[in-house]
């Protein structure tokens, strides 16, 4: 196993940091239901690291619980080093953690750009009164923001559907504008919970070479959750494995693969028999 | 042939022209783009500095005189200056279709010889990078969107900001030298070169000089009557001609400002924003820009389609004419300032069009009702006739004589004359100097005197002056019983429905005609979505029988208006079939520049035409398709062999 605290090199010649957030022994139950069942694991600086898993295996549970929206009832989340305390969403948002949501969560009447600038809301810092009278600091920081916005707009190849309303957008154009929202409070780790579900083919390309190139231009840590193995195999830099909420795998895609507990998850052996061996 | 020696004082070379618009327009914009949602723009003063810095850099790379340097990428202001910098360093720029695929791009560039690269983004880094074991000239590549490139070896790449920067600190270095190249160009030093979008065969590199550009630049400002405040949108291909022409050689003649839009899906939103005043477009884009206003059309309220419908028919009874500054009588007058206030005005403001003083449609004949269309909202198009070997103009439309029919008179310097055979052959100070490397085909084309071959048929009207071009002189023959045969004649009139997207008539040496239909998926799509027919691939809906039928009915109106052509009356269509897949220039069957490839159309479908001739009502077929990014694969299908009515020739029935 890595050192926590230091950087390795993948043997594509990426740089992977150290260790930014780590989850131990993390439980979450609904009731009577154990969603998620004392796992662990890490997430690295500047990586992609996938949760998969087949339906219901606890998967946006684990999201949710990295995002602070559900608070485990066993375990601990660290955060660049420290023990994080149960928080407020908008406070996870302040600590540069960002998210995308696997049923579009956007404003529908709002044009995309207004869409966009939402996502700057935690990097705004003039009152009130000030935004009202929109003179000298309120103006200069909107400008600011913008830019910002744009340069994302830019980068996702989205400038034809600026002013657009989301609700005239597609399903896969809709995504997009979520990544770029999402983008744009430059988090320094991105959760992306199903980026490519209900996507074709040719959809599911594009939506992977931009996560990619986020990683790529602006660093991002970016956890990731698919149920399409095949994409997940190309993107991330290591795999968690989740079934009945349990982890039965971690590791780099290779490792993952031949990993006869995936293997089994995934082409449905009877569950008796595994309980048993 | 006289040559025209360049006037004293003039300037002789691109980079002349740039230096003296920096001194006499200074501060005027002399080239715009949207980024970040903003329009960016630059003075001619800035862009002479920025284009100096990155011929600096180049100098500091090694670049030499007679060098080529490729261009490819969509239409940046980087790159037009980028042309403008390696001929200042006395090479030769080459831009390429940035769509083209990687064999194709290396086949150009090995041609060329190609040392040096400047290219937009990564995927064209990917493509030279695929082929660069075929180019063994090729030594570096220089790019401008740093995305997904951060990574790559930087051994031979480098980024454009980067590479102004080197220049800029070598100033002193190399500003002798770099000046000192620039003093040596002259008129008769090659500007540019450009290849030839290959309707037959392999690519050919159209050398153009100077003084081709700057004549015809010069000439072609004058008939038009360009301003320095006039505004351009480029958007059209930086490798075909019209576009070197529009916005480097007449923007730098007159110092008029070029912009580029954002994407090439924000072009519409650009278009509208900039207003162009100066506007050039093949058929094709107003053909899809009238589709979608009367599309929306039909969507608007009952009230907004009435008066719509009222007022067009004003338009189309009156519009031209009073463009044409004719005789309109008072009420009509009337009604059409009403019109312009309620549709025309707003209408033109949509589409972009409120400042067209002057507009171009060329490449493809237009069809009458789109260009009677756009005429009668005031809007001033007109047609051209050109080919890169004449550095665009041949012949074009003065105002006030504008006609669908006709591709205009001669353009100011160029002289023409008709070959026996009806080929059009012409002579002017536009006359490219040579194809690279192959003088063979410049013999074929050029003779001793100077004059070109166009391999158009066509004949000039005696009372008007006016050329018709009829077709492609290699595609016109002779049926069996010996009329005359010309395909495009009846593909334009097919084209001309908005259901038809592309057609191909054969029948060469045959008994009858027979076509090929491509259906216009956005068109027929529409219908379809209008009608509550549902399908689920463009094979499905090609052969939808109600689909199917339209398509005969406009075959059929097509032969009636065929029939009615003395010449022409035996190229009715007997049979046809709707093609399965749309032609496609990754699939070899157009032109990057969308013109069919009849001889590869011919060979690759000879199991579908034969059908077309033995009588057959359907035929099995399978197909092979090139996906974008080079990966193959095959369509199969069934297709129904349609007949169509053949009308007889009804005037000289009535003569009999």
């Amino acid at each position: 196993m890595k050192d926590n605290a230091e950087s390795y090199v993948t043997a594509d010649g990426r740089t992977i940091g150290p260790v930014v957030m780590e989850m131990k022994n993390i439980t979450l139950r609904f009731g009577g239901v154990e969603a998620i069942k004392d796992i662990s694991f890490d997430i690295r600086e500047g990586e992609i690291r996938a949760i998969i898993g087949p339906n219901g295996a606890g998967k946006s549970s684990m999201l949710n619980v990295i995002s602070g929206f559900y608070v485990p009832q066993e375990g601990e989340v660290w955060y660049k080093g420290s023990r994080r305390p149960p928080v407020k969403p908008f406070e996870v948002a302040q600590q540069g953690i960002a998210r995308t949501f696997q049923n579009i969560a956007l404003f529908e009447g709002m044009s995309v750009l207004d869409n966009v600038m939402t996502g700057r809301l935690t990097h705004m810092k003039t009152g009130m009164l000030s935004q009202m009278l929109w003179r000298g600091a309120a103006e200069r920081e909107e400008v600011a923001n913008r830019e910002v916005a744009e340069k994302i707009i830019d980068f996702l190849e989205i400038q034809a559907i600026r002013k657009t309303p989301v609700a005239r957008l597609p399903y896969g154009l809709k995504k997009r504008v979520e990544l770029a929202r999402a983008l744009a409070a430059e988090p320094s780790i991105l959760l992306l919970d199903e980026p490519m579900a209900g996507m074709n083919v040719e959809e599911k390309e594009d939506m992977s070479r931009f996560i990619l190139d986020v990683n790529d231009e602006f660093g991002t840590t970016i956890a990731l959750i698919e149920h399409d193995m095949g994409v997940v195999m190309d993107l991330s830099d290591r795999v968690v494995v989740m079934d009945y909420g349990k982890k039965i795998g971690d590791g780099t895609p290779h490792d993952v693969r031949n990993n006869q507990a995936v293997i089994d998850a995934y082409l449905g052996v009877a569950h008796d028999e595994e309980d048993a061996t | 042939m006289a040559l025209i020696e360049c006037p004293a004082g003039q300037p002789a070379s691109v980079p002349a022209l740039l230096h003296r618009n920096a001194k006499m327009f200074a501060d005027a914009p002399a080239y715009r783009e949207k980024e970040y949602g903003i329009w960016q723009s630059w003075t001619w003063a800035q862009t002479r500095d920025e284009v100096e810095a990155l011929a600096l850099g180049f100098m500091e790379l090694g670049l030499n005189e007679g060098d080529f340097v490729s261009i490819i990428g969509r239409n940046r202001p980087y790159l037009y200056w980028a042309m403008m910098a390696a001929e200042m360093c006395g090479a030769v720029p080459v831009p390429l279709y940035q769509d083209a695929n990687a064999e194709e791009m290396a086949y150009v560039m090995s041609h060329c010889g190609a040392r040096f690269a400047v290219v937009g983004d990564q995927e064209q880094v990917d493509k030279i990078t695929d082929v660069k074991d075929q180019l063994p000239e090729f030594e570096r590549m220089i790019y401008l969107d740093p995305r997904g490139l951060r990574k790559y070896d930087h051994e031979h790449l480098d980024q454009y900001q980067a590479v102004q920067e080197m220049g800029r600190k070598t100033r002193d270095k190399h500003i002798k030298e770099l000046e000192a190249r620039q003093a040596k160009l002259n008129y008769d030093s090659t500007g540019v070169m450009l290849y030839t979008s290959g309707t037959t065969g392999k690519p050919k590199g159209v050398v153009l000089s100077n003084r081709n550009v700057i004549e015809t630049a010069k000439s072609s400002s004058e008939f038009d009557n360009l301003r320095q405040t006039d505004e351009i949108l480029a958007y059209l291909p930086m490798a075909w001609v019209g576009d070197f022409i529009f916005s480097v050689g007449q923007a730098l003649w007159t110092g008029f400002c070029t912009n580029c839009p954002e994407s090439a899906d924000t072009m519409h939103v650009d278009l509208r924003e900039i207003g162009p005043t100066y506007y050039f477009a093949p058929p094709r884009v107003f053909e899809t820009q009238l589709t979608n206003v009367m599309i929306r059309m039909e969507d608007a309220s009952k009230f907004k389609k009435k008066l719509f419908d009222y007022y067009m028919a004003v338009a189309r009874k009156v519009g031209p004419d009073i463009l044409d500054g004719k005789d309109v009588g008072f009420m009509d007058r009337v009604k059409y300032r009403l019109g312009e206030l309620f549709i025309y005005g707003p209408l033109k403001n949509t589409l972009g069009f409120s400042r067209v003083r002057v507009g171009y449609t060329a490449g493809e004949a237009i069809g009458p009702e789109i260009f009677d269309f756009y005429r009668s909202l005031g809007i001033n198009l007109k047609q051209l006739y050109g080919q890169t070997e004449a550095t665009v103009f041949i012949t074009a439309q003065p105002d006030g004589q504008v006609r669908s029919d006709t591709v205009g008179v001669t353009c100011p310097g160029v002289e023409l004359k008709i070959a026996d055979n009806g080929e059009v052959f012409y002579r002017s100070p536009g006359v490219f100097v040579e194809y690279y490397k192959n003088a063979e085909s410049t013999a074929d084309t050029k003779d001793a005197e100077g004059w070109v071959a166009t391999g158009d048929a066509g004949f000039i009207e005696p009372d008007t002056g006016h050329l018709r071009i009829i077709d492609r002189a290699k595609d016109v023959g002779k049926m069996a019983n010996g009329s005359l045969f010309a395909p495009k004649y009846v593909e334009n009139k097919l084209k001309f429905f908005p259901n038809v997207l592309e057609a191909v008539v054969f029948g060469n040496g045959k008994a009858e005609c027979t076509a090929f239909i491509n259906i216009d998926l956005t068109a027929v799509g529409n219908w379809a979505e209008r009608n509550n027919i549902g399908y689920a691939s463009y094979q499905e809906l090609a052969r939808h029988p109600q689909v199917m039928q339209q398509i005969q009915e406009h075959v059929e109106a097509v032969n009636e208006s065929v029939a009615e052509d003395e010449m022409l009356s035996g190229c009715q269509v007997h049979r046809f079939v709707v093609l399965h897949k749309e032609l496609d220039a990754d699939d070899g069957e157009l032109t990057r520049t969308r013109k069919v490839r009849r001889r590869i159309i011919e060979e690759k479908y000879a199991d579908i035409i034969a059908a077309l001739y033995d009588g057959s009502e359907q035929v099995s077929t399978e197909t092979e398709v090139t996906y974008e990014d080079g990966r193959k694969g095959s369509i199969k299908a069934t297709l129904e062999v349609r007949s169509a009515k053949i009308f007889a020739d009804n005037r000289k029935m009535a003569a009999e």
